[in-house]
């Protein structure tokens, strides 16, 4: 279906490299913290460093076996944005008193997402199993969305927003998941109905119009987006589905006007609902006179967090104070929303760049997977799936920095989150397994001339959306040095 | 642990993310090149050495041109050059079928060795080589009739 080829080689042993690198990154990382704090490396830091590489080494071999061909930076990126992430909750939780324990439960999470990831790269052969659940994946997201409201199980208002669910000890956010569903759901739907989305329906001077029965579930969808905000006040989460929303049918369609239209409607809701919405004014009053004493000290909705963080990495300046040498800990939620200040601080303008280039290469190798795919459903998710860490980078960095109202997202594999760091994992399993059916060689050697072209059936008319050929071509690996 | 060594371990902390970085950079380098001419079937010579039957058939007679014969471009001709060539309804095909009974991106020619391969990329109709859908990439001979919807090809010197 693409244009696009690479010589087809695993390329594992890189991986296997850059893996090495990765880990040394992120342990070397949490020694820094002890070695600047003039503490001892003890047990637990040994013990955890070889868990982590035990882990990703099962990754990584798992991937030897089941995908061979994945692509061969995504795993070692990740890690090393993980490893950073578990020694700066770490670092924070040697400086809280009492001493907190966010790392160890990080740490153990980040095992748990690993192994959620091999599951994936195990026993998904193929990623355009997941289109049969399309309709699935679409309910599910909805209840996904819907369950931190279901009295019972819900967690309450946490921190302003409602998104939690609360079963015995244990709570979760099921909206992390459902960004998964939700981006299934698009692309599915989408690479079936691209071309009426596209073709049927009225023209409006230059614009054409979808017919109203195409567009309706991707207007449920809105609508869900926009029920997020209204009943949940989760703004980060809302922009987020929104566009992941917008980048995919943008994607599908190729049409820039839709993109515009989506983004002007945003903006609209945004200003509508910090119009009736109070705690919406109060975060961009908190952005805009994020210096004024009064908004600085107000004590619900001040600016007391972002500005703590601006001046935290003021104080790291361009090279940082070093791990552990800082006092991140003096801004709220330091471990979480506002984690990249924290390492603005200790590892600064340098490190913090460091950071920002690893998701911007994550987010083009999910590109890349997606060019190379060669089905429209794995194009539309993997695509989706990145545009959605870029902006869930974006969204989280931009409001730490003041360049946009802060919003509560969580930094992809940085922050400390259970619930986020599982459902980001998996989405990096399955960029995985699209990248691995993309670089995949195909059999493009002649036949034989006794070799007759496997018959096809009559019935099984090929087309471009159903598994024709192109997709169910038999795939054998070229012989290669 | 003395404030100097402290201070090299600090720097060379932010090196080596930064070797991580250009190390990730310079891996997927190879990558970036888009488009280029795919190598995974041509055989290296030591591989031709180990196993003599991969070796090139020996150079026939090349196409140099390609000749719509039937169809509503029939007539037109076009010269074959070192790159792949997209056939279909869509702008951007390097042969822009006016044909009702092709596809956007139908399907594509590409030379590899000494000899043009035809591949269907997924088409609704179906790509013919000499009256035989394809369902991988064949070599298509001098004179043979390729048959996209109502426009049949050939290849000529």
């Amino acid at each position: 279906m693409s244009a696009v080829e690479a010589a087809a080689r695993p390329r594992r042993n890189i991986e296997l490299v850059l893996l090495v690198l990765a880990l040394v990154v992120g342990i070397g990382a949490n020694a820094m913290t002890s070695i600047n704090q003039g503490l001892s490396l003890g047990n637990d830091f040994w013990m955890q460093s070889a868990i982590m590489a035990v882990a990703s080494l099962a990754v990584h071999i798992a991937l030897r076996f089941r995908a061979k061909y994945a692509d061969p930076l995504i795993l070692p990126i990740v890690v090393a944005l993980n490893g950073l992430g578990v020694a700066m909750i770490h670092r924070l939780d040697t400086a809280s008193t009492p001493v907190a324990d966010y790392g160890d439960v990080q740490a153990r999470w980040t095992v748990v997402g690993m192994a959620l990831a091999i599951g994936v790269i195990l026993f998904l052969k193929d990623h355009r199993m997941l289109r049969r659940f399309t309709y699935i994946s679409l309910i599910l997201s909805a209840v996904l969305l819907v369950l931190p409201l279901v009295p019972g199980i819900t967690a309450g208002d946490v921190n302003g927003a409602q998104v939690w669910i609360r079963i015995g000890p244990a709570s979760f956010q099921p909206g992390e998941v459902a960004k998964i569903t939700i981006g299934i759901f698009f692309a599915g739907y989408l690479s079936t109905n691209r071309d009426l989305i596209l073709l049927a329906g009225r023209r409006l001077g230059k614009l054409q119009l979808p017919r109203f029965r195409d567009l309706g579930p991707m207007i449920v969808a809105w609508l869900a987006s926009i029920g997020i905000l209204i009943f949940q006040h989760d703004l980060g989460m809302s922009i987020l589905f929104f566009g992941i929303f917008i980048s995919m049918i943008y994607v599908a369609t190729s049409r820039a006007s839709w993109a515009i239209l989506g983004i002007v409607l945003m903006f609209l809701g945004a200003m509508a609902s910090s119009e009736i919405f109070p705690h919406i004014r109060l975060r961009i009053d908190g952005w805009i006179n994020a210096f004024d004493p009064e908004v600085f000290g107000r004590q619900y909705g001040g600016s007391y967090q972002i500005v703590q963080g601006l001046f935290g990495m003021a104080n790291g300046g361009l090279i940082g104070t070093g791990m552990g040498q800082g006092r991140p800990d003096l801004v709220p939620f330091a471990h979480s929303d506002m984690i990249i200040a924290a390492f603005g601080e200790e590892l600064g303008l340098v490190g913090l760049f460091a950071i920002v280039v690893l998701y911007a290469l994550l987010v083009t190798r999910g590109m890349r997977a997606a060019i190379g795919a060669r089905d429209a459903f794995g194009k539309l998710l993997a695509c989706g799936l990145s545009a959605g860490i870029g902006l869930q980078c974006f969204v989280v960095m931009g409001g730490v920095t003041r360049l946009i109202p802060l919003t509560g997202l969580t930094t992809p594999f940085l922050a400390a989150g259970g619930s986020s760091l599982l459902a980001n994992w998996i989405i990096a399993a399955l960029i995985l397994v699209i990248s691995n059916a993309a670089r995949r060689p195909i059999d493009t050697t002649p036949l034989g001339p006794d070799e007759t072209p496997a018959a096809i059936p009559p019935s099984s008319a090929p087309s471009a959306h159903r598994g024709g050929p192109a997709e169910t071509t038999k795939t054998q690996v070229v012989k290669q040095q | 642990m003395n404030e100097l060594t402290l201070t090299f371990l600090r720097l060379g902390f932010l090196v080596l993310m930064w070797v991580l970085v250009f190390s990730i950079v310079g891996a997927m380098r190879r990558d970036l090149a888009v488009g280029r001419r795919n190598k995974t079937g041509a055989p290296t010579p030591r591989q031709v050495r180990k196993n003599p039957e991969l070796a090139e058939p020996p150079a026939r007679q090349q196409a140099h041109h390609l000749v719509v014969v039937e169809g509503p471009l029939a007539g037109t001709s076009m010269p074959l050059g070192e790159s792949p060539i997209l056939l279909g309804r869509a702008q951007e095909a390097t042969l822009v079928l006016e044909d009702d009974y092709a596809s956007g991106r139908h399907a594509r020619l590409f030379p590899q060795g000494s000899r043009w391969f035809i591949e269907d990329l997924g088409s609704t109709n179906g790509t013919y080589l000499a009256d035989r859908q394809l369902t991988r990439a064949q070599p298509v001979e001098l004179n043979a009739p390729i048959r996209i919807g109502k426009t049949v090809i050939e290849l000529r010197p």
